[in-house]
């Protein structure tokens, strides 16, 4: 098998899932946020500021999954069942939070349990998300190819706070976000809710750097053994350092780079976790060449990725242009 | 028949494909009906055209948002609850998933966008073209499901080593030999399906004399449709059914009860077919037509259940009642239509309330054909998941009988709940109708303003395209 094959859908399926994270963050996250207001205006134009992209932010949820059945059809066939109840907690919770936006204008004046339907979905949706995380990070129990774990293997104290840390995480996004796109009351609130979100980010990435190399030895190993320490440490000190500036620009009257700076933190984030486990893609045993799909599979659609992928960030960059600007709170879109 | 993590998948499966089928049918054709509005609109500088494609835009909305998210659930189910389907077939079928969200997902989701809340953010002739990129969209969409479910259903261009199906050939894969008629057949169901509701929104209007304007245009294109693409799409179905004939002949003797290959295939009106006894009761059947039907002849022989060993065979009644079901709605759909074009040849469609009385509790029609239908050809596949390659009972995943079992509990809860509200509302944006008034202050050729004006207009007019500004719109 050509060893590259692999690696380059690792890496795209590591893009996607990324994107993923951070477009739909701040739009789960804008939600998670919408228990802080009971002002109907101010949340509809909350709502507003991301109605036109939330779709094309979930298709990437869609990409992420498809991906991995396309690249790693094994991968995929362990690590579904094995978060059965989170994945279906998951997809019940987007779809209440998917139609919502939707079901919300047109059931006004009755909208209330929308709201509620809006706020719930995406957070459930969020720590789902979470517990998923840290299921991979903690492993899976593989036998024959198979999942031969029980049905709560994911259930444990370290999954149950990456559920909150993914929580605190898209809800910073979001916080973010509406000082990018909003003004007036919601921008500063917003501002002032995303500083207490960034602490509770930081510190969610300071212990999850220190609990998993403590209890995975491979990660420890990854991480201290001091010729790749000597390659690695700027990774943490960047992290740090877009929290400080983060920080920093939320303080002054900055607007875009809150959100960006934030986006570097996912970013680093991310990097940090794909470091800890590469090349397993179903930790502990399973490397991305155990569970990789046919190379014609991988080839055929690789052909395709090559010039649909930059098509999809152009016409999803002309979408994001198109309804460039400040959401107001009379006008919104409209 | 015991309950295990099998039987309650297959339930979960059949329920929440089920549900979402309705709703992507329903956007392929919504959609397109949108764009060809715009489209009008652009062209004619009628304002009915456009009144009532921000009319159409709002209910899209609601039910696109609803194939959105049970979409995602199927998308997650091959995974969840079928992973030993995805390990053997992940080769071949999923490089066409994964074409699928890489062509249609990304640009329906994205266009969307502009087509809802673009109005006023791009030029007219951009926002139409979009509206036509979402209708491309969807049905780029049914392209690839499609030809991964044809694939199921007759395998083609793979090799299968220990169990796992290998991609020899990639076009042989994706125009697999029962795609293409598959595909047709799908894509006029979903435009029928979508006429029918249009039909019955404008009959409903027009009775109730709510902006009789645009119910009338509704009626007619409605009917103009219905009368093309009803005939249409039995004859698509007659070689869909012939095809079957030779690629899944145990599908096709399921649907006509056939249990004897030693006699011509008789149509059978009516029987219930027994399936222990291999055999049907109460039998009213018109000896030959079958066989004249699927083989051009009344003598010709084709295989019956019993040259299928019974672990081989379909389930019977299902395929069989379903089929019976979606061939005479279609029948009455052919009847309705015409007689709905001949009454506007003579000029009295709008006037014969029988008629319209009638065409307004239409909008179920399509629907309900549209499912029975797809019973029909996925009971009829089985027992196999992938026909030759991996059976039903041999894909489920290893997960215990309670976790599916609260699963589909909650699917069941959930899409109740959600789907419901969901219908309700369609129907709230149903009974209010496109705005009125409007005509008495039409905008003019959008071509021959500026796009400022243009866009003033259209928003003093129609609101801003969302839900929730009707509160502008003039009240009704």
């Amino acid at each position: 098998m050509e060893w590259y094959l692999p690696v380059i859908w690792a890496v795209l399926i590591g893009t996607a899932v990324m994107l993923y994270v951070v477009l739909d963050g701040f739009d789960l996250g804008i939600a998670i946020l919408f228990p802080t207001t009971r002002d109907e205006g101010e949340r509809d134009q909350m709502m507003n500021s991301v109605a036109p992209f939330w779709d094309g932010n979930e298709t990437w949820l869609v990409l992420g999954g498809g991906g991995l059945w396309v690249a790693f059809p094994q991968a995929y066939a362990i690590i579904m069942p094995a978060f059965y109840i989170p994945i279906i907690l998951m997809l019940l919770a987007l779809i209440f939070r998917g139609v919502a936006f939707e079901f919300r204008w047109v059931a006004k004046p009755h909208h209330a349990k929308w709201d509620l339907a809006f706020w719930l979905g995406s957070t459930i949706a969020a720590f789902a998300q979470g517990l998923v995380l840290g299921g991979m990070i903690q492993g899976i129990k593989v036998e024959n190819g198979q999942f031969a774990g029980g049905p709560l293997d994911w259930l444990t104290p370290f999954t149950l706070m990456c559920g909150v840390g993914v929580v605190c995480g898209y809800a910073l996004l979001g916080a973010t976000w509406l000082v990018f796109k909003t003004e007036g009351p919601v921008a500063e609130r917003a501002r002032r809710q995303a500083k207490t979100l960034l602490i509770g980010l930081m510190a969610f990435a300071a212990v999850v750097s220190l609990w998993t190399p403590y209890a995975h030895p491979r990660i420890a190993e990854r991480w201290f053994t001091p010729s790749n320490l000597l390659l690695l440490w700027p990774l943490p000190v960047l992290t740090a350092c877009f929290g400080y500036m983060a920080w920093k620009r939320l303080h002054g009257q900055h607007e875009f780079t809150p959100f960006a700076f934030t986006i570097g933190i996912f970013l680093l984030c991310f990097l940090g976790l794909a470091i800890s486990n590469f090349p397993y893609l179903v930790p502990p045993d399973l490397t991305i060449w155990d569970v990789a799909a046919a190379p014609s599979s991988h080839v055929f659609v690789l052909i395709g990725v090559s010039f649909l992928l930059p098509m999809i960030l152009f016409y999803t960059a002309f979408v994001y242009w198109t309804f460039r600007g400040k959401v107001r709170a009379d006008s919104g879109y409209h | 028949m015991t309950i295990d993590a099998f039987l309650l998948s297959r339930i979960q499966f059949a329920f929440t494909v089920s549900f979402h089928i309705v709703f992507p049918a329903f956007t392929i054709g919504l959609s397109a009906y949108v764009a060809v509005l715009l489209a009008l609109w652009l062209k004619t500088g009628n304002p009915k055209f456009h009144q009532l494609a921000r009319f159409w835009t709002k209910i899209f909305a609601v039910s696109f948002a609803m194939g959105v998210v049970s979409g995602i659930v199927l998308s997650y189910q091959f995974g969840t609850n079928w992973s030993r389907f995805s390990t053997a077939v992940g080769n071949v079928i999923g490089p066409l998933i994964g074409y699928e969200v890489l062509t249609a997902f990304f640009l329906e989701a994205s266009f969307l966008g502009v087509m809802l809340f673009g109005w006023k953010r791009v030029p007219p002739w951009l926002h139409c073209l979009s509206a036509f990129i979402v209708a491309g969209g969807t049905a780029l969409s049914g392209f690839w499901i499609l030809s991964a479910n044809s694939w199921m259903q007759f395998p083609a261009g793979h090799e299968v080593r220990d169990g796992i199906a290998y991609p020899v050939d990639w076009v042989q894969i994706v125009f697999n030999p029962t795609f293409p008629l598959r595909f047709a057949h799908m894509m006029t169901a979903a435009y029928l399906t979508t006429a029918f509701v249009v039909l019955a929104t404008g009959a409903r209007h027009l009775l109730a004399g709510k902006n009789p304007e645009t119910a009338k245009t509704m009626v007619r294109m409605a009917i103009l449709m219905i009368a093309l693409t009803a005939p249409l799409q039995a004859l698509i179905g007659d070689f869909h059914g012939k095809q079957t004939a030779i690629y899944q002949p145990a599908k096709l003797a399921a649907i006509e009860a056939h249990w004897d290959s030693s006699k011509p295939g008789a149509l059978v009106l009516f029987a219930w077919p027994d399936e222990k006894a291999e055999l049907n009761r109460f039998e009213v059947s018109i000896p030959g037509l079958a066989s004249l039907l699927t083989h051009g002849s009344m003598d010709a022989l084709f295989k019956s259940l019993k040259d299928f060993a019974p672990q081989d065979r379909p389930p019977v009644a299902i395929p069989f009642f379903a089929f019976r079901l979606m061939v005479g709605i279609g029948t009455l759909m052919i009847v309705f239509g015409w007689l709905g074009a001949w009454l506007w040849y003579r000029g009295r469609v709008f006037e014969t309330r029988y008629w319209l009385r009638i065409a307004q509790y239409t909008w179920p029609a399509g629907f309900v054909a549209l499912l029975a239908g797809w019973f029909v050809t996925e009971v009829g596949r089985q027992p196999w998941l992938a026909t030759g390659v991996i059976r039903s009972a041999d894909a489920v995943s290893p997960v215990t009988v309670m976790q599916v079992a609260i699963s589909l509990a909650l699917f069941v809860c959930v899409y109740s709940v959600v789907f419901t509200a969901g219908i309700l509302l369609i129907n709230r944006l149903i009974d209010k109708g496109p705005p009125e008034g409007e005509a008495k202050d039409p905008p003019e050729q959008p071509s021959k303003r500026t796009l400022k004006a243009t866009q003033d207009e259209a928003s003093v007019l129609f609101g801003d395209g969302h839900p929730g500004d009707d509160k502008i719109q003039p009240a009704i």
